[in-house]
């Protein structure tokens, strides 16, 4: 098979022992970047890039492509440890994976989302390098009208954490639609609730709110109930690793979650976030372990979202790399690399520059294997952490918080606002509000505003667009389905309840 | 300004920094000026680029020592602006860089800090803008792409970059020029080039404009088809005509410039001009701009000073027509 000859070429390339440094340099950087909220991937290859005056094409995007993949394992780490997610793609771990730690199984969703990782990265890398093609043409089916009918079927996972009262967690969803309209309106070049502050222009970072709302909200709460109680250090409760039920539970949730977020990464409009809401969502919905989200922290909960998050970032580079499409920031910054080689990513790229592309991908899969064998290690080490006594590590959480906040743009602003949301994020918390709607909302809201706006300026105000395409159509069905289906099913089986206990009276 | 940029790196802390100075190359010519480059956008792109290609360049010429770069990023340049003119005023060793599109963002965001607060020193380079359809497009030539508009302008949806950027303006000037009300266009603004270009490749729209070099490969491989370019002539190695030649009087580059801080004195800028002219004059220069597909527009002092004046007054009375200003 030509692809595998090209594969074998490409890890020859790949294997030279200065690529493998590169290689090993990147993911170590990157796994760094991902820990830190606030410096992200697409800021350091930018601040990264002179690089490309001197080193070999096949140096500088290896080193790339390992910081990129590194930083999507990073990311994962403070959300389970710290509820203070590093990348926007990480926020959905936070939710269990912070209470899985706070049970004391942080050992097993730290490990659950490395090895996740390390299977959604090499099965998302097995897709670019025999899919591509195939899954282009399916992403570029995706017009606006297909990526609204996505964004109202991530909706439906509002419901898997809108928490016991759905009066609150409406509420909270729509805080969160409210913070991701500020800004500059990308359909007519107006501001909207930026009330005359530079600054607000570009809208607020998601980091922010995220960390805002869990790690500054968090520590507020747990500072304003200290005297209340003790402090709870929870010991690490069994293996360090996990246990064959955690295995076993684990497992499809990966694949799942894969199959999510690398068709999803590959769709121009796609993005990190959405498939690992979708994942979350249908990981609660099949789980048998309902009573453990959002409690003691499922590790589906972990699993899936953490799979789909890294299949993603595979995905994004299937546009790059056959048509040169920059579906990302990342994906932008890498392509610009590209120009200063002189080398004009585009269509040609895979026939021109085979051995670059090939290089890449052969060095994408040992950047997940050179990830793996440096975070397994690291998870006894991360957990020590949560032996720090609570004042310390809450401190020590916001400082962390209050300088990558810092770091995204070195705006003053910035930090306002994270201690606004962190009040808002305590409040919230002290009243029963569950925070995660919320930056769904703000995730979502904008982006299902934008594309519902387009598809209308492109059918000229006509909304059949919606259901009139096959594809748009079955996104919305399965939206539906997602909704109602299971208050169709209990209520049926309700119904049948009942009629087994009225059956005896018959006779 | 230097004291945050130095306070990214160190929290980076994990050798990005250590990394980008090891391979910053040898610092040459003590005697040579040092320059401070502030680039009114994030890293990454097109003015950051262009920035380090200034470095790059001025220190392998010798024309400087070495250079800083500082990003303060945000609404086009609106956030940038104020914060150059506050830190460097009256210094003769910085440079901003800016364009077209901080022309309709200071326009647009109704900013009140205006380029007319800061120096003119030169213009550099600019990127002429294509009008494409897809390959299966009914549109063969700009007059069939025009006819179509006159009928019904809300049928002829075209995908570009954000509002009331250059790609929005230049639709907005061929509708004006054909006579269509720009107020009647479908314009659809995506965030990023790559989400552009998808849609026009899906056929979700009927044309697209953006920079040249966005299309340039996919109009190579025959998936897109040029109508025309925004250029004042025909180029080299593009089959496309100008818009001119097709019958609409338009000619628009998104160009890229340099700024110094306002009150510098007459030796500072006349020391600034002359370190862009020789920049610009060197081969070192071209290959930047060619590797990178930036055409070079040099233009310093005065000549400069009057293009801006009359670039802002046409893009605020294009904006209008748009109804964004």
């Amino acid at each position: 098979m030509e692809t595998l000859t090209y594969l074998a070429h490409g890890f020859t390339i790949a294997f030279s022992p200065t690529n493998l440094l590169w290689c090993l340099l990147g993911t170590t950087l990157g796994t760094a970047i991902g820990v830190l909220p606030g410096l992200g991937p697409a800021l350091t290859i930018a601040l990264l890039l002179p690089i490309t005056y001197q080193v070999a094409p096949e140096a500088s995007f290896i080193l790339f492509a390992g910081i990129y993949y590194g930083a999507m394992y990073g990311g994962s780490t403070t959300s389970i440890l710290l509820n203070t997610p590093g990348e926007s793609a990480t926020i959905v771990t936070a939710l269990e994976g912070n209470r899985m730690a706070r049970s004391g199984r942080g050992g097993a969703a730290l490990a659950t989302a490395a090895i996740g990782s390390f299977m959604a990265g090499t099965i998302g890398t097995l897709g670019i390098a025999f899919l591509a093609p195939v899954v282009v043409k399916f992403a570029l089916a995706f017009g606006p009208a297909e990526y609204f009918s996505l964004m109202v079927l991530a909706f439906v996972t509002v419901s898997a954490v809108l928490g016991s009262s759905a009066v609150r967690g409406l509420s909270s969803l729509f805080i969160g639609f409210v913070i991701g309209m500020i800004g500059v309106d990308l359909q007519t070049g107006q501001p909207r609730f930026t009330f005359g502050v530079t600054e607000l222009l570009d809208g607020v970072d998601v980091i922010i709110v995220a960390v805002g709302l869990f790690a500054v909200g968090e520590t507020l709460y747990v500072a304003s109930r200290r005297y209340a109680g003790k402090d709870e250090i929870v010991p690490l409760k069994g293996s360090l690793y996990m246990t064959a039920q955690e295995w076993a539970r684990s497992w499809k949730a990966w694949i799942r979650g894969a199959f999510i977020g690398f068709p999803i990464g590959a769709m121009p409009a796609g993005g990190a976030e959405i498939p690992t809401f979708l994942s979350y969502a249908l990981e609660k919905r099949l789980s048998k372990h309902k009573e453990e989200f959002g409690t003691v922290g499922a590790i589906e909960g972990v699993a899936g979202p953490e799979a789909a998050n890294n299949a993603s970032a595979a995905g994004v580079l299937v546009p790059m790399l056959t048509l040169g499409l920059p579906t990302s920031a990342t994906a932008a910054i890498m392509l610009s690399a590209f120009q200063s080689y002189g080398i004009n990513p585009g269509p040609l790229l895979l026939t021109t520059q085979a051995n670059l592309v090939w290089g890449l991908i052969a060095s994408l899969f040992i950047a997940n294997v050179i990830l793996i064998v440096l975070n397994l290690p690291l998870i006894g080490l991360w957990v020590k952490l949560l032996r720090i006594p609570a004042p310390q590590l809450y401190a020590g959480i916001l400082v962390f918080a209050t300088v990558g906040t810092y770091g995204i743009s070195q705006s003053p602003i910035d930090l306002l606002i994270l201690y606004l949301l962190g009040a808002i994020g305590f409040l919230m918390r002290r009243f029963d509000f569950p925070t995660a709607p919320a930056i769904i909302g703000m995730i979502l809201g904008p982006l299902a505003e934008q594309q519902f706006r387009r598809a209308m300026t492109i059918a000229n105000g006509d909304w059949t667009v919606f259901y009139k395409q096959p594809l748009s159509l079955t996104l919305l069905t399965l939206a539906a389905i997602g909704l109602i289906g299971p208050h169709v099913w209990n209520y049926v089986q309700s119904r049948r309840l009942k009629g087994q206990r009225a059956a005896p009276g018959d006779a | 300004m230097l004291n945050r940029r130095e306070l990214l790196k160190s929290t980076a802390a994990i050798g990005a920094a250590g990394l980008a100075a090891v391979y910053a190359g040898p610092v040459l010519a003590q005697d040579a000026p040092q320059l401070d480059l502030f680039v009114p956008a994030a890293p990454g792109g097109g003015w950051d680029q262009t920035a380090r290609a200034m470095d790059q360049v001025l220190r392998k010429e010798g024309l400087i020592s070495g250079s800083q770069v500082t990003n303060v990023g945000g609404a086009g340049g609106t956030v940038g602006l104020p914060q150059f003119i506050s830190r460097y005023k009256g210094k003769g060793n910085a440079l901003m860089v800016g364009g077209m599109v901080m022309v309709g963002a200071i326009i647009a965001n109704k900013s009140a800090t205006k380029l007319d607060q800061v120096t003119p020193i030169a213009r550099l380079t600019g990127e002429f803008e294509a009008l494409v359809v897809p390959a299966a497009s009914p549109f063969q030539t700009v007059q069939d792409f025009v006819a179509a508009l006159k009928e019904d302008p809300t049928k002829v949806p075209v995908a570009g970059g954000s509002a009331g950027g250059s790609d929005h303006i230049l639709f907005g000037l061929i509708a004006k020029a054909a006579g269509v009300d720009p107020t009647k266009i479908s314009y659809v603004p995506f965030a990023g080039g790559g989400e552009a270009l998808a849609a026009l490749l899906g056929n979700q729209v009927a044309a697209g404009i953006s920079g040249y070099g966005e299309f340039a490969e996919q109009v190579k491989v025959g998936a897109l088809r040029i109508l025309a370019l925004s250029a004042d002539e025909r180029q080299e190695g593009i089959d496309a005509p100008t818009l001119k030649e097709s019958g609409v009087d338009i000619e628009l580059f998104n160009w890229r410039g340099v700024f110094a801080p306002p009150d510098i004195s007459a030796e500072d800028k006349a020391a600034m001009v002359k370190l862009m002219e020789d920049m610009t004059k060197s081969a070192a220069w071209a290959e930047e701009c060619k590797n990178r597909q930036w055409t070079s527009i040099p233009l310093t002092g005065d000549a400069y000073e009057e293009f801006l004046k009359e670039d802002i007054a046409r893009i605020e009375e294009i904006l209008k027509d748009l109804g964004l200003a």
